[in-house]
């Protein structure tokens, strides 16, 4: 047996050439045009393409630092999930009145079920031995339907998602070490100030962090009692001395 | 000198067939952007590989700071995002590459089906391939939980309700990877760990080798 470079080979194969039977596999001078030689040409060519590939990826990694969300915090049931992108379309999906509650099966499993089951067996359904895209058009025209019903699917989800709010529900919230034993604080806690600004008084969807405010004593006053924005008026129901002294409070709260 | 070496290698070990399935076999002019600038289409398969060394690579480098437990699973990406020289740009690369990754298979994917090149001989590398796609979403859905933070948790809570609500196993499923039929905690955590940077490299891994040695074995498929 013939070993070591200058080995034939039967066209592309690994197969050595052995002259006694003609073996089959096609040989790509079968094909019209211009063959090249893997290495070193052709590769040299990928490693280029690579180059230009990997610069554009660590630009967009420069560009966009990776999220990171505050702490899982397994209490926070106001909290809104999301799946990553390409996750998207199975979630609207699921968001449909005929694929959800008593239909999950569907959505879940039956829906996608179907679609990997067939993208699986592809090659088993789909089994004339034409391959340009226009000869066998049910090939084609299923698969251009279901790229088009996973876009539709994810532009109909993040076109309806309040990515404002989505923003803010995960921010890190910076928590500054604040006195609790305070008289104040216990003012806060029983006018149930802090169920919106948070422990720590810092913040939550809900209501903006209480820290560095940036008001006067009188503005703090007013807005407790009168209330601002999304925050109704007559939440404070404490005597005036005590409004007083949570206004000094949250002053003193510096960043 | 080199020639020597190959040539020692080569007497005792006949790697000669091995280099050839490497690197010293012909590609045709279709698949060559070359020749033909529309042949680009071919390049989808390569980055998609590309793509996965670097996520095999970052990832390889995040274990070295990250801590797969619910105390110290976000305190330690928010101290390598944060404090360890280039640890962004790390983690950067394999949360950004999780999402090149899927993009590029799905055009590769679009590539093959359009061409028909899945059809006979090449019908097994095709089923591969989508057991390839289905390990990458795998991929996904559990590297999303690792950081701890809020989008993680309540993510990965959904996704264990949908796997709780498969019919007749729905239970066992969820305990099997989430730890606890109920809880959603420490133990989810190191399950999904576990499964992210072993069990499911592992079968990528063996899918793209097989995926690869079907490619050489069979060649590329021929022009339209």
């Amino acid at each position: 047996m013939k070993r070591g470079k200058g080995m034939k080979f039967v066209g592309d194969s690994r197969v050595s050439i052995n002259n006694r039977k003609p073996n089959i596999p096609t040989d790509y001078s079968e094909y019209p045009g211009k063959t090249e030689w893997f290495y070193p040409d052709f590769l040299l060519k990928e490693w280029m393409v690579g180059a230009v590939f990997l610069i554009g990826f660590l630009c967009l990694v420069i560009a966009e630092p990776p999220p990171l969300e505050r702490v899982a915090d397994p209490t926070d049931t106001a909290y809104i999930p999301l799946p990553d992108w390409y996750f998207l379309f199975l979630y609207q999906l699921l968001k449909y009145s005929f694929a959800s509650g008593p239909f999950n099966v569907v959505g879940a499993f039956i829906i996608p079920g179907l679609a990997v089951t067939a993208l699986l067996l592809a090659p088993f359904l789909d089994r004339s031995p034409k391959r340009r895209p226009l000869d066998r058009p049910f090939a084609t025209g299923f698969m251009l339907l279901a790229v088009a019903g996973i876009f539709y699917l994810t532009w109909e989800a993040a076109a309806y998602h309040d990515w404002e709010a989505s923003k803010e529900q995960g921010k890190i919230r910076d928590v500054v070490e604040i006195d609790k034993e305070n008289p104040a604080y216990g003012i806060l806690e029983a006018n149930t100030c802090l169920s919106c600004h948070g422990e720590n008084l810092e913040g939550s969807v809900t209501g903006p962090p209480l820290v560095g405010t940036e008001l006067s004593a009188e503005e703090i006053m007013d807005i407790a009692v009168n209330g601002k924005g999304d925050m109704p008026a007559g939440l404070f129901t404490g005597t005036e001395e005590e409004l007083q002294q949570i206004a000094e409070y949250i002053l003193s709260i510096e960043e | 000198m080199l020639n020597k070496v190959y040539d020692w290698i080569d007497e005792r070990l006949d790697i000669t067939p091995l280099w050839r399935d490497l690197a010293d076999h012909e590609v045709p002019e279709h698949v060559n952007p070359a020749h033909h600038f529309s042949a680009f289409v071919y390049c989808f398969g390569g980055l998609t590989f590309f793509v996965v060394v670097i996520q095999v690579l970052s990832g390889m480098f995040l274990t070295m700071y990250y801590v797969p437990d619910i105390v110290n699973a976000w305190e330690s990406v928010y101290y390598l995002q944060n404090e360890v020289a280039f640890g962004q740009i790390v983690r950067g690369m394999h949360h950004w590459g999780a999402s090149i990754v899927i993009v590029m298979m799905f055009l590769h994917t679009l590539r093959v089906f359009f061409q028909g090149a899945y059809k006979k001989p090449r019908e097994l590398n095709w089923i591969v391939g989508v057991l390839i796609f289905m390990v990458m979403l795998a991929l996904g859905l559990t590297g999303y939980l690792l950081p701890w933070d809020m989008k993680a948790l309540f993510a990965t809570k959904v996704t264990l309700d949908i796997a709780q609500s498969t019919p007749l196993i729905g239970d066992m499923l969820k305990t099997l990877i989430a730890g606890d039929q109920h809880i959603i905690g420490a133990e989810t955590l190191t399950r999904f760990f576990a499964i992210h940077v072993f069990f499911l490299p592992a079968a990528l891994l063996l899918l793209i080798g097989l995926h690869f040695i079907m490619i050489r074995k069979q060649g590329i498929s021929g022009p339209l």
